[in-house]
């Protein structure tokens, strides 16, 4: 079981990008890259050796390992549906959450180590980002413990405390909230645009420029792991609120995320930089009203 | 003082009869001239002329079709200062740039003496873009940030030097010259007319047209040689094809740097179209080869005026489609309003030229304030202006030009089927120039105002041509637009200007 639900997460990761690339051409009327040509790009890059520039210390050769090691743990956690997850434990999901924040500040780390102007101004774009989405992803993870009564994802998704309709419409709303987290975290328009050639706009590619070969295909994976396990979550909590199987969820978490990025990418702009920070604490600020909303419903307090 | 006053229809003006002052003269009259917005400066060089250094000024007037021309000049010998013109017009620095840098004559009081193509037969040998001082400011919460001068993507050489306070950019210099070649001398290193006609279509890849039209213009005016009308029409629709397949371009490279996917491929594909609409008729998508002195290698027959008024008709309509998604979509209006702005007294004072001024309401455009060919009379020239100088403003007249040039070519090709597709002269490549005399080619590009000025000597040979490329004047509109703007958004008021680093370069 736990293994079957490793194939799936791992087939979710692999078919995101090319539903998106698939999505993003077909709405432009071109005939666009095939659906595995991100896999063929990987392939390419794990044959690749490394460059390092002089200035770089040993904190930028093992950031990528760190990233890739601390994005795969953090997605073994994550159950589809029903499927029991690899990993799970008591609290696993703040440790999701700070696996996370820890291949994050490996990243961010290392740009800062290659003293590039570019890279400096990436980290402190990303940094500022991931600790302003932090608070919404605590919130929905905080609403889904309400709810559930436990805090562990793999007890979350099959406990009875998700059912009825009450907190159906919570775990939608929790769910739309993740999908703003996926965009935002996997560095998508309107936050981030990761096609963009214009460095000073960047804020996750321009932190892994000076990274080539296998390095940057670590981060590549990482990436892919990283949106996968978001898009699972969010898949979770609508198949919970309806019916809590894997055949539900992991179809439902490449579909969310490959049709609602790809759409997203075609017909909407990005946002100025400066917008971005609304744009996360919107999200904010709905995760905590979702919050609250469940914390009403778990009191059974109502309001008259 | 008196000036020799011209329009750009006028025949070569004889280098004696160019009123020469003195300096102290010449400097009072640009001075109050320039206070008043209706004159700008078109072209301001030194020349050697026997013994002496002569500075030529083709000064234009807006509001009546002027072409106004005076000169000073100095002796070897002399010892009298030159006070800075810049000093009290900005819009003059890189033509008096450009004499100190040539010929070690120094503008007393000139603010800033920077180098401005770095040429490697310039006065001083020693002055490289290698050693070149960058413009820095101290403190702790500042920081500089280098783009360039090898451009990641496939733009040309240029270094962006950026200092900024966070995100926020406080100062941007832009340093050029990275790849001077030698333009300007080596029109007069060949007797061979198509070859310079082949080094002016050179000048700026995106600008071929207007850079041929402009030599060919100065140049008909040194032979007197006299055109068919259906030969004008023919170089006008060339140019406005260019001017619509240029606009387009810079709209989806626009809507590509925010990320928005259809714009984009829309308006490639509708950039395609119109290339190739000019390749069709030419063999050259650029118009390489379309636009020679005296007469044509390429005339129209019935048959292409047809094909390119289908074609035209069908972008024009498509691309009316594209600015109205552009201009109804709000995530858009977020990235491209208020961005970038250039008001329009800042305008006014670096002497910004083309569509970008008009878009900050400085109304240039010399189809209307110095038309030639059939702009006057069967056109009826309006140019487009908006006031708000952001990217806005900016892509906003690049799009209604569009449409604008596809009316134009559309009642073009009518009335040259009304003239009857006779056969046109063929390029005159062996006509002797006027001896002694100076003629200049001014031609509205896509981007703004393209000058050529010819100078021939007593034999009737081409001694010297000084281009201008709009880019020019421009780059300083872009070092200003992004002032006090987030350093993210300086990508997208670099493309709502699109400038040319080559046409600045030479």
């Amino acid at each position: 079981m736990a293994l079957f639900n490793t194939l799936l997460l791992g087939l979710v990761a692999l078919a995101i990008p090319g539903l998106i690339n698939r999505t993003r051409a077909r709405l432009a009327g071109r005939k666009g890259i095939r659906f595995t040509q991100h896999l063929h790009d990987l392939k390419l890059l794990l044959h690749k050796g490394a460059v390092y520039s002089t200035t770089t210390s040993a904190l930028f050769r093992i950031a990528p390992s760190v990233y890739l090691a601390a994005a795969a743990v953090a997605a073994l956690c994550i159950p589809g549906g029903d499927l029991r997850p690899l990993l799970s434990f008591e609290g696993d999901l703040v440790a999701f959450a700070y696996l996370l924040a820890l291949g994050r500040m490996a990243l961010i780390l290392a740009a800062m180590d290659t003293g590039s102007s570019f890279e400096g101004m990436g980290a402190s774009r990303e940094a500022l980002y991931g600790a302003l989405v932090e608070p919404a992803l605590m919130l929905v993870f905080g609403t889904f413990a309400l709810l559930s009564g436990y805090t562990s994802f793999a007890q979350i998704f099959t406990s009875e405390g998700t059912e009825g309709a009450q907190t159906a419409v919570v775990l939608l709303l929790a769910a739309y909230i993740l999908m703003k987290i996926t965009i935002t975290e996997s560095g998508r328009i309107p936050v981030d645009d990761p096609r963009t050639h214009l460095e000073l706009t960047m804020i996750h590619e321009v932190m892994c420029l000076d990274y080539c070969g296998v390095d940057l295909a670590f981060i590549k994976i990482a990436g892919w792991l990283k949106t996968a396990a978001f898009s699972l979550l969010a898949a979770d909590a609508v198949a919970a609120a309806a019916a809590p199987r894997w055949w539900v969820a992991a179809p439902l978490a490449m579909l969310l995320t490959g049709l609602s990025v790809g759409v997203v990418e075609s017909a909407q702009a990005r946002n100025k930089l400066a917008r971005n920070t609304t744009f996360i604490l919107t999200v904010v600020a709905l995760a905590a009203l979702v919050y609250f909303t469940a914390f009403l419903l778990q009191r059974n307090i109502s309001i008259q | 003082m008196t000036w020799y006053i011209t329009d750009n229809c006028a025949g070569a003006v004889a280098l004696r009869d160019i009123p020469e002052v003195p300096y102290a003269e010449f400097y009072d009259e640009m001075a109050a001239c320039l206070a008043d917005p209706r004159y700008h400066v078109a072209h301001y060089f030194a020349l050697p002329d026997g013994d002496c250094m002569r500075f030529i000024c083709l000064l234009l007037d807006d509001t009546e079709h002027r072409i106004l021309i005076a000169s000073h000049s100095m002796e070897y010998y002399d010892e009298g200062v030159l006070p800075s013109l810049t000093a009290r017009h900005p819009a003059l620095h890189p033509f008096e740039r450009d004499i100190t840098e040539r010929y070690g004559i120094r503008f007393d009081g000139m603010p800033w003496d920077k180098p401005l193509r770095f040429p490697a037969d310039g006065y001083d040998r020693r002055s490289s873009i290698d050693n070149y001082p960058f413009y820095t400011m101290e403190g702790h919460s500042l920081h500089e940030v280098n783009v360039g001068p090898i451009h990641a993507g496939i733009i040309e050489p240029g270094a962006f030097r950026f200092i900024c306070n966070g995100e926020q950019v406080l100062h941007l210099e832009i340093a050029l010259g990275y790849q001077h070649r030698g333009v300007e001398e080596e029109f007069p290193s060949t007797e061979n007319r198509l070859r310079q006609a082949c080094l002016a279509e050179s000048v700026a890849g995106d600008s071929a047209v207007a850079h041929a039209a402009a030599f060919a213009a100065a140049i008909e005016k040194l032979t007197a040689a006299r055109l068919p009308e259906a030969l004008g029409i023919e170089r006008i629709l060339a140019l406005e094809l260019e001017r619509m397949a240029m606009q387009i371009a810079d709209t989806g490279a626009l809507s590509m740097d925010v990320g928005y996917q259809l714009g984009q491929v829309a308006c490639e594909a509708l950039r395609t179209m119109t290339i190739n609409t000019t390749q069709a008729w030419c063999g050259n998508r650029f118009g390489k080869g379309l636009l020679r002195p005296g007469g044509t290698d390429h005339p129209l027959d019935a048959g292409t005026a047809e094909m390119i008024r289908r074609n035209v008709r069908e972008i024009a309509r498509r691309f009316d489609e594209v600015r109205h998604d552009i201009k109804s979509s709000p995530t858009l209006l977020a990235r491209f309003e208020q961005c970038g702005t250039v008001p329009r007294e800042e305008m006014l004072r670096i002497g910004g030229v083309g569509q970008a001024a008009r878009a900050s309401g400085v109304v240039r455009d010399l189809r209307a304030s110095h038309p030639w060919g059939c702009y006057a009379t069967l056109l009826r020239h309006e140019p487009i202006v908006k006031r708000q100088g952001d990217v806005m403003a900016r892509l906003m007249v690049r799009c209604r030009e569009v449409l604008q040039s596809a009316a134009y070519i559309d009642t073009l090709t009518t009335r040259r089927a009304e003239i009857g597709f006779d056969a046109l002269p063929q390029p005159d490549y062996t006509t002797p120039l006027a001896p002694r005399s100076l003629a200049f080619g001014l031609v509205e590009g896509w981007r703004g105002e393209t000058c050529h000025v010819i100078v021939t000597d007593p034999a009737g040979h081409l001694a010297a041509c000084r281009v201008k490329d709009p880019s020019l004047h421009n780059w300083m509109a872009l070092a200003l637009a992004v002032r006090g703007e987030g350093i993210s958004d300086f990508p997208i008021c670099n493309k709502s200007f699109n400038l040319s680093y080559c046409g600045h370069d030479l």
